[in-house]
């Protein structure tokens, strides 16, 4: 019925449109208390007291807890998805401003917070840490001791492990290094960095906690349902199936709502006080409770003087904050892909995820890919005009083509990083003369492309249930957050019955009704669901077709599902259950080598290509065209695909140009949009979106995940753009007018400080 | 530490009074009425997701107390569709898939409501002015675009 490749609108538009579309923000329970919380004030210090008489005495107050309270529920109240690292409310400890220390419960949220104020703690500060080189040799220790979840074979090493910040060590090395470099013709190292910024998702981080009689329903803004359950479970001691999470929309994720965020607080008060609770955080709480690393990489490449690389040496150091979340993950899966989607015979890579004393940071829309790209694509800008290349043809000379192993020993498939790369050049039409403007205003342009590894080792599983009257549910613990999910599943199960999209039920988030699955990230849900719903739909179309055949239906006819189900059951009854299993094969990388042949089940390519606009006078960048291309083989539906990379694009402009966390002594002071600017109306520039002709051979249909791709080339093709304009390389995110006029100046010799 | 009032106004064309505390935003006193297309985000009034027509004139209903609104006329996005068919503006949201998360929506279809009333006509450079007050995390501005031009088209052609 031809349902893929379709542009079909969302499934969830009217709802949306209409503002009825359900959210966990609008959720309110009867008995619902609000939770509102007390955070540190200090960066690092171990905690004298909290004194919490004044709150609990204030008009309307139903309950001040702290972390002591916490243990008496649950003994060893440490959670998270790498490590058992964040205690649900500050125990001893706290490691950085803005961690919570104790929560106010009143009906009034009002009333709560008004007692937050008249809580009081006292510490005894200790000396922070919050850069991420220096973390790894400081004497200011973040946790005594590293404690691994057990979840991931490569952290368990680390058990027990003192006096060190460094969370995760990968290595990767690949051919010899010291040989090539030594018979390289140029060798050159620079040193890149980003910031930390937050997600900012407009609907902020919220959990509703309602107690059960024995069980627990956990209503979540989450991208992680199935995860949230296991951890609630686990910390409770409870089993499985006494723990129910359910989440509805999302308004918005882009990985702030991954694993567990205000759940495990959520879950603890209301056990605690036998009551609904809910805990809503504010934009600004956000800021405190997960971001995106900053880091610091060093890069150093030989290559020859007609522009091969021979060798490249990546040191990248993730700054993780107070708390590891999915960091050690973030180092370990980005760190093997940075070195680039270059074909590079000795490579080596050292990746280090290190606590410091500033707010976690984790998952966001990329997975640190983006901040891996910035550094190499930057680097192989420099490398080109190192030897009077064209740095179109320098990437083309070196690109890794389908057939030749990656980094890690994985022979590459279906990996469509020249196309995207030809795409881009011909969109802005690269060959041709460019005009470089006059006076102030000068121009340039510049390229990024990068790539990332799919999630593995993973699990999805999904159940189709055809009703007597023909209709069609699927449910799964996939979750909408805007990238339409729902829209693409009811697609595969619609092509796999043949029916129509718009007459498939697409259930949402529910423990209880729906089968595993790791999480909404990682752009892994059209991949991994796709082909459990397709597994699951091919499934019931068999019960189906044996049922037929059953009740004597003539095989190869057309007949409505309904017909069937009346011959079998003499009335309008029963059901078709089909169900579906997605486990991808996937070897682990060696300790030592970080070597694998098969680390992931597809890769995503995304590139970008800028047009910029240099102020000379002022250092005002103007974006005057951002060019987007990805492969993200035969797209479901390419309008919501093409949604997605604008979107994720934009999205990284904002990182690149404008947003980044201030911080005074670990105290993130902009913690506001008045203050933290996102991508508005008046700064998106002429767009141009390419999905490249491309087919991922194991993909439903033909189809890969997409959602990060459109941030990948972003950055780099900004600041090779600014370079190509001005002759001036910046080597930090984000690039604001201030840095740029500040790099002129310096270059003309007359530096802004000097001045002063 | 807080006062009580009652207030009377008109909500989506209904006449309804409600007992306040004076601290009450108009999204707290919407989300009594089980209204929750207009959302508390940014809480500054900088995202726009908690945009409300106070007398037809847009307001960040995460700053605008409730008690400023008695003997006013309140409408929400919820109001669009009472006849049981979306409006215009609405019906291209959808069709030019011009929202991903949706949180923002409801404030951006009722800007967009307002723009075209006070121009029906208006250039790409009219509508991204207009609409610069709204935040799209999601970054769906290109397909809101397009939204409004379809909506202005079809306005139109309806009269």
């Amino acid at each position: 019925m031809n349902q893929i490749g379709r542009a079909t609108p969302r499934l969830e538009g009217r709802s949306k449109v209409t503002g009825r579309a359900d959210y966990v923000h609008n959720l309110r329970l009867p008995g619902m208390l609000y939770g509102k919380i007390f955070r540190s004030t200090v960066a690092h210090g171990r905690i004298r007291s909290i004194d919490v008489s004044d709150a609990r005495a204030a008009d309307g107050v139903f309950a001040v807890v702290t972390g002591e309270d916490i243990k008496t529920l649950i003994p060893n109240p440490y959670y998270g998805p790498a490590f058992h690292d964040q205690p649900i409310l500050a125990l001893d400890k706290v490691r950085y401003v803005g961690e919570a220390v104790a929560v106010v419960l009143a009906a009034d949220p009002h009333a709560a917070e008004r007692a937050v104020q008249l809580i009081a703690a006292d510490y005894e500060e200790l000396p922070p840490v919050f850069d991420e080189v220096e973390a790894v040799t400081s004497t200011a220790i973040v946790h005594d001791e590293l404690k691994p979840a057990g979840t991931f074979a490569d952290l368990k090493h680390l058990a027990g492990r003192k006096n060190t910040n460094v969370a995760l060590d990968y290595q990767l090395r690949r051919g010899d290094v010291k040989r090539a470099m030594e018979s390289a013709d140029h060798v050159l190292e620079h040193v890149f960095k980003t910031q930390q910024c937050m997600h900012t998702p407009l609907e902020p981080i919220v959990a509703v906690a309602e107690p059960g009689d024995g069980t627990l329903t956990l209503h979540s803004s989450c991208q992680t349902p199935s995860f949230v359950r296991m951890e609630i479970a686990r910390l409770l001691g409870w089993p499985e199936n006494r723990v129910t999470v359910k989440v509805p929309f999302l308004g918005g994720g882009f990985g702030a709502k991954v694993y567990v965020k205000a759940e495990a607080l959520a879950a603890a008060l209301a056990l605690l006080v036998r009551r609904p609770v809910k805990i809503a955080l504010t934009m600004e709480e956000q800021f405190y409770t997960i971001t995106k690393h900053a880091t610091t990489f060093r890069i150093r490449s030989g290559i020859t003087k007609d522009g091969r690389v021979v060798a490249r040496e990546c040191d990248v150091y993730w700054n993780g904050g107070a708390y590891a979340d999915i960091g050690p993950r973030v180092a370990q899966k980005s760190g093997f892909t940075a070195a680039g989607p270059y074909d590079i015979e000795n490579i080596r890579i050292d990746s280090y995820e290190v606590y410091t004393n500033r707010p976690p940071a984790g998952a966001l829309r990329g997975f640190g890919i983006p901040q891996l790209v910035w550094a190499y694509e930057c680097h192989t800008d420099l490398l080109a005009r190192e030897i009077g290349m064209d740095p179109l043809e320098f990437r083309r000379k070196n690109i890794l083509a389908d057939g030749r192993p990656q980094a890690t020993g994985t022979i590459m498939q279906d990996a469509a990083i020249g196309k995207v790369l030809d795409a881009i050049a011909e969109r802005m039409n690269w060959s041709a003369p460019f005009d470089r403007g006059t006076g102030t205003l000068r121009r340039g342009r510049g390229l990024g492309i990068g790539f990332k590894a799919s999630i593995s080792p993973t699990t999805s599983g999904a159940i189709v249930n055809v009703s007597a009257d023909g209709s069609v549910v699927v449910y799964t613990n996939t979750i909408d957050m805007g990238q339409g999910s729902d829209t693409a599943m009811a697609q595969i199960v619609a092509e796999t019955l043949d029916i129509r999209t718009e007459d498939v039920k697409v259930v949402h988030g529910n423990t209880d009704v729906a089968p595993y699955d790791m999480g909404t990230l990682g752009s892994r849900s059209t991949f991994h669901m796709g082909n459990a719903v397709k597994r699951a739909a091919e499934d019931a179309r068999a019960k189906l077709a044996a049922l037929a055949a059953e009740v004597g239906l003539p095989a190869g006819t057309n007949y409505a599902f309904n017909e069937i189900f009346k011959k079998r059951y003499g009335m309008q009854a029963g059901n078709v259950i089909g169900t579906g299993t997605y486990i991808p094969s996937y070897k682990p990388t060696d300790s030592k080598t970080g070597q694998s042949d098969n680390v992931t089940p597809f890769w995503m390519i995304g590139g970008a290509g800028a047009e910029v606009e240099v102020d000379t006078e002022t250092g005002h960048v103007r974006v005057l065209r951002l060019v987007n291309a990805a492969d993200c083989g035969r797209p479901l539906n390419p309008k919501v695909a093409r949604s997605q990379l604008s979107g994720a694009a934009i999205m990284q402009l904002g990182f690149t140009l404008y947003e980044t966390m201030e911080f005074d002594g670990g105290q993130v002071t902009n913690a506001s949009f008045a203050d933290y600017k996102i991508p508005g109306f008046r700064d998106i520039p002429v767009l141009d979106v390419e999905l490249v002709a491309a087919t991922q051979s194991n993909g439903p249909f033909g189809a890969k995940g997409l959602g990060e791709s459109g941030t990948f080339g972003v950055s780099p093709a900004i600041a090779n753009a600014i370079h190509d304009a001005v002759g001036i390389r910046l080597t930090e995110l984000p690039i604001r007018a201030e840095a740029v006029l500040r790099a002129l100046r310096l270059a003309e010799g007359r530096p802004i400080e000097a001045e002063e | 530490m807080s006062a009580s009032r009652t207030i009377e106004f008109t909500l989506n064309g209904r006449k309804e009074s409600a007992a306040i505390e004076t601290h009450w935003t108009l999204v707290e006193l919407l989300n009594r009425f089980g209204l929750g297309g207009a959302r508390e985000s940014c809480g500054q009034g900088l995202c726009g997701c908690c945009t409300v027509l106070l007398d037809g004139v847009a307001v960040s209903g995460c700053l605008y107390l409730a008690v400023a609104a008695d003997g006013k006329s309140i409408a929400t996005v919820e109001a669009l569709d009472q006849s049981g068919t979306l409006s215009p503006v609405q019906q291209a949201f959808i069709d030019s898939g011009a929202f991903q998360c949706g949180f923002c929506t409801p404030g951006f279809v009722l800007m967009t409501h307002q723009l075209l009333e006070r121009n029906p006509d208006p250039s790409e450079d009219d509508i991204r002015h207009y609409l610069s007050g709204n935040l799209c995390r999601c970054a769906a501005y290109p397909e809101i675009v397009e939204a409004v031009r379809a909506a202005a088209r079809a306005i139109k052609q309806s009269r």
